[in-house]
């Protein structure tokens, strides 16, 4: 089931910068979570940031909530979480020089007005921070735990929004140097996770169009997560059906009911079944040079860390390490 | 006593179908990928089709297959009915009429603007503010905001018997609770009048100095001026839109409206659920029902069937040749596939127990708790609509 990257240009991890997306429930922070810690794992410098303040990143790693002051959680793994007036104040300062940012608390929350109202103003200081800690070489990789599919192309197209809106002044100025990180496929790209199932593969599709069409971000890999194992191939299931219609031999030799075990494996391959049609619909609504990351359905006692553990050997073994 | 028992004593309704019959809308929430809108579609259709009356289904964001079922596909804020036909197609004869929406957000801001604006043309200016676009689709919780203002447009209008919503995905599933009191908030706060006031008073212009300059120097003036330019405009819808936010908040709360919070039995949105419970709770919103989704069968949590799949993985060899002679089919063949189906048990075994863990987790509160069995294909039709039905009401 493995696709290798080998079409596509770079490596995943050797990028420097990736956008983890996602619609709500399909697992995004877990990926997210798992993408650092593999790299990590291999000996990279990462920071991985939860875009959202009230966000939950914190629990993959099974470390206390994560601020906007990053930490090292584990290993070469360091954690933020995103706080738009806390990264205004930041960018004030090391970007423009702004002398009076103590001053700033009065008039953050007009700041948060403006930004609600400015087009891009808020994400602009969002996405700037990342492209800043690219920039300026603190980390190997950042991988931000992006908004969901719905809102991320918003996110990414703010420098060029405000490049065209505000003719004048220190940010326009400031988007260039972010267009050219983020329209860098070598440095930048976004990671979509999707589920087999039918909304998160229609939106996954969706947002592959509207990333070429509305950002100059590149689409680095779509990861599949929670995939069923398929149970049997054609001859196998031709038996199976035969036992299944048949049960009293697998009964006798069995020394019980074998009814129940048998109707598990159907239900499984059913589901399973359901699925696979959602898998071939994404296949074929994206680009075939973009790589599928497949991540198995966890059937283990697995949350929190373990699960990252989990997601992040399965993200290795499609990587090709 | 559980919950349902002391509810029955309570005299309240232990039955989804009965709580219907008392309300005029049912918001339904929940975290995404939990099935709402197919639940929000089915509870419309089964009342359509049992309680009889005009029932309306107002959804946000529903999958293709699902809205041209509905045959709403590309009808934005039009209500439309579901053809009678489509009901006598599947064998039932339906006692109401079943009406379908989709939310269109700009076209319902559209709308709002033309209603608020003192005069057609100062709805004109705004429309055509090139802020306007950006801001309204960007509002702090204006989708969650424009749903609520839809949902009470419709139920005003007092053309339905019943309106069932489906709420936008948040990440914040109180957000649209919050959203009619914030927006009143917003149009009522100085905030806007200073904004909206730089270029014509001097006083304020002085008193937001500090402000001004750092805008200045980050968005150059010519934005700022745009900026002050869009919410003098907007000000002036200032008293219809708070007078309008209110009144909305006040129909959330009218006990003729009432919440379901839908989830599947996965961690994450079971914990979402719980905070949703409490964020209803708290806020003094009426509880309707905890539905269930995906859920999977109970016949998996059984004991004696887990040990026959250990013993089926244990003594595979032995079983495979005894069946195989028996079937006629080769051994090699038959132990590959009766260890799948001793895995497949275990799997799913697990699965299952981990959600009956996360029931019993939200058992704990509600009033009426109903489950909806995982069903093995995508609901995209009113058939599988109202089997989704059958088992809500049930």
């Amino acid at each position: 089931m493995a696709t290798t990257s080998s079409t596509h240009t770079v490596p995943l991890l050797e990028r420097r910068l990736l956008f983890v997306t996602g619609k709500g429930g399909v697992g995004k922070s877990t990926v997210a979570a798992s993408l650092a810690l593999l790299a990590a794992n291999r000996g990279k410098r990462v920071l991985v940031c939860d875009v959202d303040a009230k966000g939950d990143l914190a629990d993959f790693f099974e470390t206390a909530p994560l601020s906007f002051h990053e930490r090292e959680v584990l290993p070469h793994l360091f954690g933020m979480s995103m706080d738009t007036e806390e990264s205004l104040k930041q960018y004030l300062s090391l970007q423009m020089h702004v002398p009076f940012v103590t001053r700033l608390g009065p008039i953050a929350k007009m700041f948060e007005f403006v930004a609600v109202a400015g087009p891009g103003v808020k994400e602009i200081v969002t996405i700037g921070k990342f492209c800043w800690e690219v920039k300026e070489h603190h980390y190997d990789l950042v991988v931000v735990d992006a908004s969901p599919t719905g809102h991320i192309v918003g996110q990414l197209a703010s420098p060029q929004a405000i490049n065209e809106l505000v003719q004048v002044g220190i940010v326009r100025n400031q988007t260039q140097w972010m267009l050219d990180i983020l329209g860098d496929p070598a440095q930048t790209g976004v990671v979509v996770v999707a589920t087999p199932e039918e909304m998160p593969v229609s939106e996954t599709i969706d947002l592959s169009h509207r990333l070429r069409e509305e950002t100059n971000v590149d689409l680095a890999a779509v990861v599949v997560n929670r995939v069923l194992p398929e149970l049997f191939g054609r001859a196998e299931e031709e038996l199976f059906h035969q036992l299944a219609d048949e049960p009293e031999p697998l009964a006798e030799a069995l020394g019980g009911d074998p009814v129940p075990l048998l109707d598990a494996a159907e239900l499984a391959i059913r589901l399973r079944r359901t699925r696979t049609e959602h898998l071939e619909r994404l296949r074929e609504g994206i680009d075939a040079s973009i790589p599928l990351l497949y991540v198995p359905y966890l059937f283990v006692k697995a949350h929190g860390l373990r699960a990252t553990h989990k997601v992040s050997e399965a993200l290795s073994e499609e990587l090709g390490y | 006593l559980t919950a349902r028992q002391k509810a029955a004593a309570e005299g309240r309704p232990s039955r989804l179908d009965a709580l219907i019959t008392s309300k005029e809308i049912v918001i339904s929430c929940g975290s995404g990928g939990v099935g709402k809108t197919s639940i929000s579609a089915a509870l419309g259709a089964m009342t359509a089709l049992r309680h009889g009356g005009k029932v309306l289904v107002v959804t946000v964001d529903p999958a293709k297959r699902l809205a041209a079922a509905l045959g709403i596909e590309g009808f934005g804020n039009q209500a439309r009915r579901v053809p009678n036909e489509a009901f006598t197609a599947v064998g039932v004869k339906p006692r109401g009429e079943l009406w379908a929406a989709m939310l269109d957000t700009k076209q319902s801001w559209d709308d709002l603007v033309r209603r608020h604006a003192p005069t057609p043309r100062r709805a004109d200016e705004i429309l055509s503010n090139r802020l306007y676009t950006n801001i309204t689709g960007r509002f702090v919780q204006s989708h969650e905001y424009i749903a609520m203002e839809r949902l009470y447009e419709l139920h005003s209008s007092g053309q339905y018997d019943l309106i069932v919503v489906d709420t936008p995905p948040t990440r914040n599933a109180i957000d649209f609770l919050e959203a009619p009191s914030r927006m009143a908030d917003f149009f009522s706060s100085r905030f806007l009048k200073i904004l909206a006031a730089p270029s014509r008073s001097r006083v304020l212009g002085l008193a937001t100095r500090p402000f001004t300059n750092v805008a200045d120097r980050i968005l150059g003036n010519q934005f700022l001026g745009d900026i002050a330019e869009f919410f003098q405009l907007f000000e002036s819808m200032a008293p219809g839109f708070v007078a309008r936010a209110r009144a909305v908040e006040h129909v959330l709360h009218d006990r003729r409206t009432t919440f379901l919070v839908v989830s599947t039995l996965e961690a994450n949105p079971v914990h979402e659920a719980e905070f949703f419970l409490q964020s209803l709770d708290q806020m003094g919103f009426h509880l309707g029902a905890v539905v269930l989704n995906k859920v999977l069968p109970t016949w998996l949590l059984a004991d004696e069937p887990a040990r026959l799949a250990d013993r089926l993985r244990e003594d595979r060899a032995t079983i495979a040749a005894a069946v195989a002679t028996r079937l006629g089919a080769g051994e090699r063949l038959t132990e590959r596939v009766l260890g799948e189906v001793a895995d497949a048990f275990t799997n799913y075994q697990l699965v299952a127990k981990r959600e009956a863990e996360q029931q019993a987790q939200l058992a704990a509160t509600p009033e009426v708790l109903v489950s909806v069995p995982a069903f093995d294909s995508d609901i995209h039709d009113l058939r599988g609509l109202l089997r989704i039905g059958e088992a809500l009401f049930s």
